[in-house]
């Protein structure tokens, strides 16, 4: 692999945002918007995420899977028919990019859980959806932990990420991003500090639904990796980031906590501020300092996190990563910096900088069906 | 991308429309005609391209029309910039003279080690802002905020200038100052207009009435911010300020090292 040696000073680069009137557009826009901070990576990562790109099969999980050989792909798709019953499978359409000498085999199924309601869902209660969601992610669990050099990197329904090691224009050139379209777009440009800069290692970092783009490092790695196995969850994939994508399954899709909630959780107030709150703000403050001490996210941190009815930017408490939200139209933008929001709409109604710990939640209207 | 710039020279001024051109190319470009004699430089279309106005040491006017990219103006010694529109992050880092006039908000970290001149902006600024700024002698950096501020303003300040006017400030919820507000401050100055809390001190830090000496100087870059801004300086420096000093030159001499 070929390094640039002549590097800038740099943290990584994201940006992305959401048509919430669910018009769908083609990724041209998020590829110039992150293409714009260039410099904020290293070429050792990028990546997208789209919401709304395969309205075909939008009632199938979309698995997109990362094969490092041929033994992980045999043994990966006898496991999937095995469990899942695939309605359509492929590779993952690319295009042949100079820059980008080496990558793993990436395909794509489209399947859904071959049982019927279960047992466990009769026991607990859970609807169908519930049921399946879960029986997916342990699904994905499976594959990540099991099968060496299988990775799947996408497995939500009728949005998809593509990522690998490169810099953002050329992942995208790569996977052919211009040619789909979606109602929300997020995209990551990484400068790899403390972890390895593979295909898996790339942002987004995704379950489900939810996908996630971070700028910045999570110290609190170990106490949050710890606290999800205790619910199933295996980070298998290197990275930091990988973290606050089964945090957010496991607090808002699992335990039912609102997006307003679930950052609050990951970037709780302070103790002293808590004290100067109101009664009824402090109770719930410190019930979630109390019962999620172990998803609080220490350390720097820019996120913009999706699922598919909303964007949701999220800085670390006292703001060591740079955020920037816009808005125009039916549009809401988040990116690192403003000019990657400009470069893709230079007339904005309304720019500012989210308070520290504030999340900003962008959601498609509410009678928008997608 | 390519140095293909719409290059045009108007009666003095040396015009560059910035579209595309990526910031090592347009900051040459800049300091190429600075080093020709050009005293008027005025850029267009700017979208995110750092550095501009770095290390430049003349007197020059730079104008710039757009969102300049990081660390607008770093180590710059003399020229007028000013910014129609937002800047980014760092602007004036370790900036030593001239003065930099933002009629838009500016990002976090404006004025970074900033050793003299000023900075001017008129809305609202980010997270540690004036960190680390310093002063000796007559080289005295100043900052002035027509909007409002984040945490830590002031961070680990030796000496400079901070105004936070609290005026032209966008959404109105916001307190005019974040918490940890000169958080290992050891020298310079702060004047708030308005109040501020004991609890958004940094330690030994206390807000005091300000005297004789620290009006006029309100009053110096009050006017001057305002004459910048095109603003009634009357109506700026009517209000209530706090100076926020520092009560002794070392009030952590006895953290580490006894």
């Amino acid at each position: 692999m070929k390094h640039n040696y002549q590097k800038d000073i740099s943290g990584c680069g994201i940006s992305g945002f959401i048509n919430r009137d669910g018009s769908r557009v083609s990724g041209e826009a998020i590829i110039a918007s992150i293409g714009l901070m260039r410099d904020r990576g290293n070429g050792l990562g990028a990546g997208f995420a789209a919401y709304g790109i395969y309205p075909d099969f939008k009632d199938f999980y979309a698995l997109h899977i990362m094969y490092d050989n041929l033994m992980a792909l045999d043994r990966t798709e006898d496991f999937i028919k095995e469990h899942l019953h695939l309605e359509h499978q492929e590779n993952i359409p690319h295009r042949h990019v100079p820059t980008i000498k080496e990558h793993p085999r990436v395909r794509r199924y489209f399947a859904r859980p071959k049982r019927d309601i279960g047992e466990e869902q009769a026991v607990h209660g859970l609807t169908e959806d519930q049921d399946q969601d879960d029986y997916m992610v342990k699904v994905v669990m499976e594959i990540n932990l099991n099968i060496p050099g299988a990775f799947v990197f996408s497995s939500g329904k009728n949005m998809g990420a593509f990522k690998g090691v490169g810099f953002p224009e050329d992942i995208a050139e790569f996977f052919r991003v211009d040619e789909y379209s979606a109602y929300c777009w997020t995209a990551h440009n990484r400068f790899p500090t403390n972890t390895p800069g593979w295909w898996g290692g790339a942002h987004p970092f995704t379950i489900l639904d939810w996908s996630i783009v971070h700028n910045g490092e999570i110290s609190s790695y170990g106490i949050n990796k710890r606290y999800l196995e205790m619910f199933g969850y295996h980070c298998t994939l290197l990275t930091d980031t990988e973290v606050v994508a089964y945090l957010l399954d496991l607090l808002i899709r699992k335990h039912g906590l609102s997006k307003e909630v679930a950052c609050r959780a990951l970037a709780p107030a302070f103790w002293e501020d808590i004290e100067r709150m109101d009664e009824d703000e402090k109770d719930l403050n410190r019930a979630i300092r109390m019962v999620y001490g172990s998803a609080l996210l220490n350390g720097p941190f820019a996120i913009l996190f999706a699922d598919r009815r909303g964007l949701v930017g999220l800085n670390d408490r006292v703001k060591l990563r740079p955020l920037l939200a816009a808005i125009k139209g039916d549009t809401v933008y988040m990116a690192s910096e403003e000019s990657a929001i400009r470069t893709i709409c230079p007339d904005l109604e309304k720019v500012w900088a989210p308070k520290a710990g504030d999340p900003v939640i962008a959601e498609l209207y509410p009678h928008v069906e997608i | 991308m390519s140095a293909k710039a719409a290059k045009k020279t108007t009666n003095s001024a040396y015009e560059l429309d910035a579209t595309g051109i990526y910031y090592r190319d347009l900051n040459e470009l800049i300091h190429k005609a600075v080093n020709d004699g050009q005293d008027h430089i005025i850029l267009r279309n700017v979208n995110g391209q750092r550095y501009i106005g770095g290390s430049v040491t003349r007197p020059v006017t730079i104008d710039i029309y757009g969102t300049p990219g990081q660390d607008l103006a770093s180590f710059m010694r003399g020229p007028m910039m000013t910014v129609y529109g937002n800047a980014q992050d760092g602007v004036a880092n370790t900036m030593d003279e001239g003065t930099v006039v933002i009629h838009g908000m500016a990002g976090d970290v404006v004025g970074y080690g900033m050793r003299g001149g000023s900075v001017y902006v008129g809305g609202d600024v980010g997270y540690r802002v004036g960190i680390h700024m310093k002063e000796y002698m007559e080289k005295v950096p100043v900052i002035v905020i027509g909007g409002k501020a984040g945490d830590f303003l002031g961070e680990y300040m030796a000496g400079g200038l901070i105004i936070v006017l609290g005026m032209m400030s966008e959404p109105d919820d916001r307190p005019l100052t974040g918490n940890f507000l000169g958080t290992g401050m050891h020298g310079g100055c702060i004047y708030v207009r308005g109040t501020v809390p004991q609890w958004k001190l940094g330690k030994g830090l206390a807000p005091q009435p300000l005297d004789e000496n620290d009006r006029n100087k309100l009053t110096r870059y009050v006017t001057d911010f305002c004459k910048q801004m095109d603003l009634d300086a009357k109506e700026a420096l009517n209000g209530e300020f706090v100076k926020i000093v520092p009560y002794t030159h070392r009030p952590y001499g006895n953290m580490y090292a006894y």
